[in-house]
């Protein structure tokens, strides 16, 4: 009931602020979504384990990643707010941006909880529509181009899921059943026809890249995360994600459970580590912050999917690695748009000690730099380290190896760049143009930041209780 | 009758291989729309009436009739030149495609499945792999935007050959069909026509990391 009335509301809020010019009435129902995503996902929190409007379930993996996206939210839309305010825009786009990242914030919660395939499936096709209106939103030649590869990718990737969907079907048909729900597909997980499997596997892996990150979809996020603006970028690079991930891991955890599990291994085995090794490559000669930024996101998501395959305590890993991340690379696109706003560039041939000009922000930028490094005490360290563990573990000494070198490369590229942002001076910079920026604005990085050390170094009982119920689905 | 409608498919798959013009092309996605009404026409007997107008009224009103006016008044509007510009000669494209249908013949001949009718999955696989092979081939964005066009049609024969038993996927195919094509096509209507002049692949690459 409570679904339904949010779905309904956000669709309307989203409506509304779509055809709203005043800027008093857009403000306010942007207030009142925040205050509806909070209340949602309170209301989540005390329906754990039921299920609601057929397609709909709050179990634990859902509930974890919808309080990722309600703490991010919150900052996305105060972010939102600032960098509208400080560009001048016409009513008309104001009301498209908000509306469009309403639009996304709301598929992407109904994705995370939906119990039924084809539902993910319509849900990620609407973050297509409201991304690509994000990605847009500055209308010139770059903004375009970024536009134009995001849907057309997504676009492909999306047909795969469907074609690996209608396999799907193919292979429940065999066992007599014709419910694409993931629960009823566990139930038949011992008479689903394997050839029809397999393709159905490949196909849905390979769509859902796109959102994830992973090698060979992974090209169109990246310029999606560069072209839009900062606080949209965010969400794109951390909770976006992590729906490819949803995706992947609901209908992985029935592949699991059949012959093809090997398999289906060796699969993930590879296109994650092609990731860490395509990040790797583009990080050391990456100038654009964005994209660098972008492009350890692809690391990341290679980093969990090693997990994912490697099993073991990886599983447990792997789930915890993406949620933190998730705050520690919201937090970075957040404080990439002060930065900007100080240099107004986004090369890093441009821009240099940070330090002087915003320390409070530079301060984050370091702090961000590490976690998402995986140094200690970042909490990515605690993911990483089980990660490496579960390779160890499993025997992929090899693998392990080479990953840890790839990671070495990755901290050299990543902290050449962040260094030389923080403390080289640069040649030639007109220092009466930089503006004071207001300390205050990097506080909800700071908290992002903490919290991921918090609930990585000293997790809460509830927090870890959810993650292992969530990973319990999975074969030990 | 459905399984030479369905020969009469890979068929323009083949002839689109060898075409000069970009006009064929969309001559022959409209032809594909309306061989794959017959197809759903045939096909489709276990289901409501009603659904079976929709996806019926799709296949004629938008896939047979719409997009290809629409991208013939494209190619009008943005002046876009007659050529379809491959980078490999027609010749070794028609090879190319050759392949493809025989790689998923031979591929289909391995399945032990009585549930299935093996032309439609040899029909929606090569079909999926000649719109790849197209976009990867072709110069033009709108020949982009047409390789993904087929690689729907092609979709859509498989959704086709399990839409007795579940409507609803034909359905959610429609839905795809609509949504991706607006999308793709209103961007390109709207806003790849008028900022680049000249609608090449090569104009699209100042996205780049060094």
């Amino acid at each position: 009931m409570m679904t339904g009335i949010y779905l309904i509301c956000a669709f309307l809020i989203a409506g509304l602020l779509f055809v709203n010019r005043n800027t008093i009435i857009n403000n306010t129902l942007v207030i009142l979504f925040g205050l509806l995503q909070t209340g949602f996902t309170i209301y989540a929190g005390f329906e754990y384990k039921n299920s609601v409007l057929v397609y709909f379930t709050f179990d634990s993996l859902g509930l974890l990643l919808l309080f990722t996206l309600s703490i991010i939210t919150i900052p996305a839309l105060l972010h939102s707010y600032l960098y509208i305010k400080r560009h001048d825009e016409t009513p008309q786009s104001i009301a498209l941006y908000f509306s469009a990242i309403v639009l996304l914030i709301t598929s992407i919660t109904a994705a995370y909880l939906a119990n039924h395939i084809a539902v993910i499936w319509i849900f990620t096709e609407m973050t297509t529509l409201s991304a690509s209106v994000l990605i847009y939103h500055h209308r010139n030649k770059l903004a375009l181009e970024g536009t134009w590869k995001y849907v057309f990718i997504c676009a492909i990737s999306i047909t795969f899921v469907f074609i690996g969907i209608l396999f799907l079907s193919l292979s429940l048909q065999n066992a007599g059943s014709n419910d694409l729900s993931f629960a009823n597909l566990m139930a038949y997980k011992d008479q689903l026809n394997p050839f029809w499997l397999r393709l159905a596997f490949l196909f849905i892996f390979t769509g859902f890249t796109a959102k994830l990150g992973l090698v060979p979809m992974y090209t169109a996020g990246i310029d999606a995360k560069d072209k839009a603006p900062a606080p949209a970028g965010a969400l794109l690079a951390s909770v976006l994600m992590n729906l490819g991930f949803v995706g992947i891991f609901r209908f992985y955890a029935i592949i699991a459970h059949t012959s093809l599990f090997h398999w289906a291994n060796l699969i993930i085995f590879i296109a994650a580590f092609l990731s860490i090794f395509v990040a790797t490559v583009y990080m050391t000669k990456v100038t654009n912050i964005k994209r660098m930024l972008a492009y350890s996101g692809i690391e990341h998501m290679g980093i969990v999917m090693l997990g994912i395959a490697a099993g073991g305590i990886g599983y447990y890993a792997a789930i915890l690695h993406i949620i933190l991340h998730a705050f520690i690379k919201s937090s970075l696109f957040f404080q990439f748009n002060q930065l900007y706003r100080t240099f107004q560039s986004k090369s890093i041939n441009h821009v240099g000690n940070y330090f002087k000009y915003n320390p409070t922000g530079a301060i984050v930028l370091l702090f961000g730099f590490i976690s998402a490094t995986a140094m200690p005490p970042s909490g990515l360290f605690v993911s990483e380290f089980l990660i490496f563990r579960s390779l160890f573990e499993g025997s992929y000494i090899i693998l392990l190896v080479v990953v840890l070198l790839l990671l070495t490369i990755v901290i050299w590229a990543f902290g050449k760049n962040i260094l030389k942002i923080l403390f080289l001076p640069v040649q030639g910079l007109n220092e009466i143009n930089i503006p004071k920026i207001n300390p205050w604005e990097s506080l909800s990085q700071y908290i992002l930041l903490f919290t991921a050390i918090w609930l990585g170094l000293n997790p809460p009982s509830v927090f870890v209780h959810l993650i292992q119920d969530a990973v319990k689905i999975l074969p030990n | 009758m459905t399984n030479v409608l369905l020969i009469l498919f890979i068929i323009s798959l083949l002839y689109v291989a060898i075409a000069n013009r970009i006009i064929t092309y969309v001559r022959v996605l409209a032809i594909q729309g309306f061989i794959l009404f017959g197809v759903t026409f045939l096909q489709l007997q276990d289901i409501q009436t009603w659904n079976l107008v929709l996806i019926l009224l799709e296949t004629i009103v938008f896939k047979a009739l719409a997009v290809p006016i629409f991208l013939g008044y494209l190619i009008k509007r943005n002046k876009i030149t007659r050529e379809t510009e491959p980078y490999l000669p027609h010749f070794i494209s028609l090879i190319i495609i050759t392949i493809i249908v025989v790689v998923t013949v031979l591929l289909a001949n391995s399945i032990q499945d009585t549930h299935l009718d093996k032309i439609f999955f040899i029909v929606s696989l090569s079909t999926l792999f000649t719109g790849l092979y197209f976009i990867a081939s072709r110069k033009k964005i709108i020949t982009h935007v047409m390789g993904y066009l087929m690689i729907e049609n092609g979709v859509f024969v498989l959704s086709l050959a399990v839409g007795n038993e579940m409507p609803n996927l034909v359905n959610l195919g429609i839905m795809l069909d609509v949504f991706a094509s607006v999308l793709i096509l209103g961007i390109f209507l709207n806003k790849i026509g008028d900022v680049f002049k000249d609608v090449d692949v090569d104009q699209l690459s100042n996205l780049k990391d060094y």
